[in-house]
């Protein structure tokens, strides 16, 4: 296999861990208003994934450097290019990555109450513009003979890009409350799963769409096999909620994003970034990587140190298994 | 509509991309050094408590520990905005580096980052729950994916100060990697690194003092912050001892690989050798920044800086934009004088004084001696900052020193700016990271203070809770 389609996986691996890892902590996010009906229950959902969002994010740091150093043409194009959405997923993701580390650093009810809102705010709004953004790459964006793209923040937001952008908001969301399900204990714990069955039936509906939407638009065998295995996961993650079969149905849904995003990436392959204003004018995986030298050298270094981040991720997840309750929260301090 | 490419309202967006490239940096830059110096420290603490039991080392890792993690939030979440920068303000400078400069910062990712990320949770929620030996030994390892974190990104810095391990690919207009291995051992990175690192451990030190200080003006906590003052007192001394040295080595590859950037520091105007080569405490140019007026200097020193020898030559700045302009064609190729010249000073200027404050601080207080006037305490709780202007200032000088070239004799700063965005874009995306920056301090302020307020002793009881409840850290 070539070394940039090599590359091409990495990024997309890194990508779909981003969005398995963080997609639930922009659900539990989310979550914040629906299941919090009181502090303590707030901080119970924040608990669940206390130890492990800052962990999670930095998949997306990864991701992003790992595509600068493989496909500097993309990168360079998709970042200067979805200036202002990128912009606004930056300062969402510092709103909620602040208010975790410093809601529970005060004292007063107003404190919390508005770093409880960044949490939601920075959280719904990643989860949707993540989608946003994956649409259009996929779609493809007008981009010049340069491979400059010429148009603003408002040609991102076609009905495509749209309805990405709605399907990441309600998966990650879905995703988000059946965590919730698996990490928590008590009332809060079937108020979530009571959640997840309303979310679920809009989150099929939207998701479907969009994946055949995208299938049609990019028909491919392995592009329908994914999308085939995405929509019965996301089917029978549900069936395994209502089940309370939590630990079946979280499983299912990490199959979900997985072959979901993976149905994304099939779908852009071999391009990169098409160009909507002339085909000749799209970034690929040979037009945008780097030089052979660099793709080698860089493959040594994933391929060493990406088993070892996974194996002490996973010891992470490990050591931080026990379930979040009530009686988890001390009483009277933050 | 808006096109992209357009100036609106004259905005210039390669103007307002090198302010807020250089805003959201320093800002970056004011947490990272205190990251990088506290967790050797933290480290040390918890050591000494380890081997020893002395519950006011356990005391002092906990409370320095949380001034750790409520800074590293803030470095975490800045240094993604630094990250996409690259890509959203300077796409061509992203283009044309990408293949050299891309590999060390995916490195940083791939090899530290995810490693201090993981280790850092491990820490701190592996009180109680981890044996005290796995626990000790997960801040030691976030110590090494810090630091490691640290050399990527100075070696990446390395390459745009001094391009090596490249050739230029003309059929694509790009600079491709032929040796990872040169770029990773950059003459300028193995000097910035040390300098880099015992600066920041003379900043984390400074803190250290200025928080035992605090306790110990209103007499409490006496026993464990007597213990933390005199830590942190050596901790800036030795930080700053390994500072001049390692500086002394940076000065010399300076002036191997940037002799422009040496001579602005200095002002120097003439090629000069000997008892010529002086090093100046004020130097006055005329306006048009090419010759002198008026200065006050020390005979040889700047000889003796630059190459070691009292007889060295030193090139001036007029001689060096004369071979630039041979080898590089016509332009200006020296960077604002005035400000390379003074920010070099205050640089070496303040970081004396911290290392002033540390020795007089050493003095005053052996033997146990903890009755002292309170401007004494107020000074050293002052001077905390003197650090960290230290090293942003420092960090000026580097990167303006630079100028005009975004990597030095490869591409000038004016043609990496990404040719796509508006003016506009740029003033939002300024006036929104200044905003919440702004906000950010504040809370980080207010929080650091509470932390500080409340005391190791506090801190010390989470440790003795139970391993259900530590979970719950929010």
């Amino acid at each position: 296999m070539a070394l940039n389609t090599v590359w091409f996986l990495i990024v997309g691996f890194l990508f779909i861990g981003y969005f398995v890892l963080d997609g639930f902590d922009f659900g539990v996010g989310m979550a914040l208003p629906f299941l919090g009906k009181d502090d303590t229950d707030r901080r119970v959902l924040i608990n669940t994934i206390g130890p492990v969002w800052d962990l999670n994010e930095t998949w997306v740091i990864v991701a992003g450097a790992s595509l600068f150093a493989s496909f500097p043409e993309w990168y360079a194009s998709l970042f200067s290019g979805f200036y202002l959405a990128l912009l606004l997923i930056l300062v969402a993701l510092i709103a909620r990555g602040v208010a975790f580390e410093y809601r529970g650093k005060g004292d007063t009810a107003k404190w919390r109450k508005t770093f409880d809102w960044m949490i939601v705010v920075g959280s719904a709004l990643p989860a949707l513009l993540w989608g946003v953004a994956f649409a259009n790459i996929v779609e493809g964006v007008p981009l010049n003979a340069k491979h400059i793209y010429t148009g603003n923040l408002f040609t991102l937001l076609n009905p495509y890009g749209l309805l990405g952008g709605l399907t990441t908001l309600s998966v990650f969301f879905l995703h988000g409350l059946i965590f919730i399900t698996l990490k928590t204990e008590g009332e809060i714990k079937e108020r979530a799963r009571n959640l997840a069955k309303k979310v679920g039936y809009a989150a099929t509906v939207i998701a479907a769409s969009f994946l055949l939407w995208t299938l049609f638009a990019h028909l491919s065998v392995l592009g329908a096999v994914l999308t085939v295995i995405a929509a019965l996961a996301l089917v029978a993650a549900q069936l395994a909620n209502h089940a309370k079969r939590d630990g079946a149905a979280f499983a299912l849904m990490v199959l979900t994003i997985i072959t979901a995003v993976g149905a994304l990436f099939a779908a852009l392959y071999p391009n990169v970034l098409p160009s909507t204003t002339d085909a000749a004018y799209s970034l690929n995986i040979d037009n945008a990587s780097s030089s052979q030298y660099t793709l080698t050298v860089m493959t040594w270094v994933a391929g060493i140190m990406l088993p070892f981040v996974l194996a002490y991720q996973t010891w992470t997840y490990w050591v931080f298994r026990k379930r979040v309750s009530r009686k988890n929260i001390p009483a009277g301090s933050h | 509509m808006l096109h992209a490419g357009q100036q609106i309202w004259g905005l210039d967006p390669l103007t307002l991309s090198r302010w807020q490239f250089g805003l959201t940096t320093v800002y970056h830059f004011l947490f990272v050094p205190l990251t990088i110096g506290m967790v050797l420290l933290v480290a040390i603490m918890q050591t000494v408590w380890t081997r020893t039991n002395d519950e006011k080392w356990l005391k002092l890792t906990k409370l320095f520990g949380k001034l750790f993690l409520i800074n590293f939030a803030m470095g975490l979440v800045t240094g993604i905005v630094q990250e996409f920068q690259f890509g959203m303000n300077w796409s061509d400078y992203s283009r044309f580096v990408g293949d050299v400069f891309g590999a060390p910062l995916a490195m940083e990712g791939l090899l530290a980052f995810f490693f201090e990320a993981t280790f850092i949770g491990l820490w701190i929620f592996g009180w109680g729950r981890l044996s005290k030996k796995v626990h000790l030994l997960t801040i030691w390892v976030t110590c090494l994916g810090v630091w490691l974190s640290a050399y990527f990104i100075l070696a990446a810095n390395a390459f745009m100060q001094h391009p090596v391990g490249f050739t230029i690919n003309t059929a694509k207009n790009r600079a491709e990697l032929t040796d990872i291995g040169a770029v990773l051992t950059n003459i300028v990175a193995i000097n910035q690194f040390p300098h880099t690192i015992t600066a920041s451990i003379m900043f984390a030190g400074g803190v250290i003092i200025a928080v035992a200080a605090y306790h110990l003006k209103r007499k409490q906590y006496m026993d464990s912050m007597y213990t933390g003052l005199r830590f942190g007192l050596w901790a800036s001394l030795l930080g700053g001892i390994g500072t001049v040295l390692s500086g002394d080595g940076l000065g010399l590859a300076m002036v191997q690989t940037q002799p422009m950037k040496m001579a602005a520091a200095e002002a120097l105007y003439k090629t000069s050798t000997g008892y010529d080569a002086s090093f100046s405490l004020f130097s006055w140019g005329t306006p048009d920044g090419t010759s002198e007026i008026f200065s006050v200097r020390v005979p040889y020193l700047l000889s003796f800086l630059s190459t070691h020898t009292l007889n060295g030559t030193v090139e001036g700045l007029n001689d060096l934009q004369a071979q630039y302009v041979h080898l590089y064609g016509p332009g200006n190729y020296m960077p604002i004088i005035w400000l390379t010249y003074w920010s070099f000073r205050w640089m070496i200027g303040l970081g004396m004084l911290a290392m002033l404050v540390a020795v007089v601080g050493l003095i005053l207080t052996r033997k146990g001696r903890v009755q002292l006037p309170n401007w004494t305490w107020n000074a050293s709780i002052w001077a905390a900052p003197l650090g960290v202007i230290a090293i942003s200032i420092g960090w000026m000088f580097t990167e303006m020193g630079r100028q005009p070239w975004i990597v030095f004799s490869l591409m000038k700063t004016t043609d990496g700016v990404s040719p796509g965005i508006t003016g506009l874009d740029v003033l939002i995306s300024i006036v929104v990271f200044t905003l919440i920056y702004g906000i950010l301090a504040v809370v980080e302020f207010k929080i650091l203070r509470k932390a500080i307020d409340a005391g190791p002793d506090v801190l010390l009881e989470d440790a003795r809770d139970d391993a259900d409840q530590l979970t719950v850290a929010y």
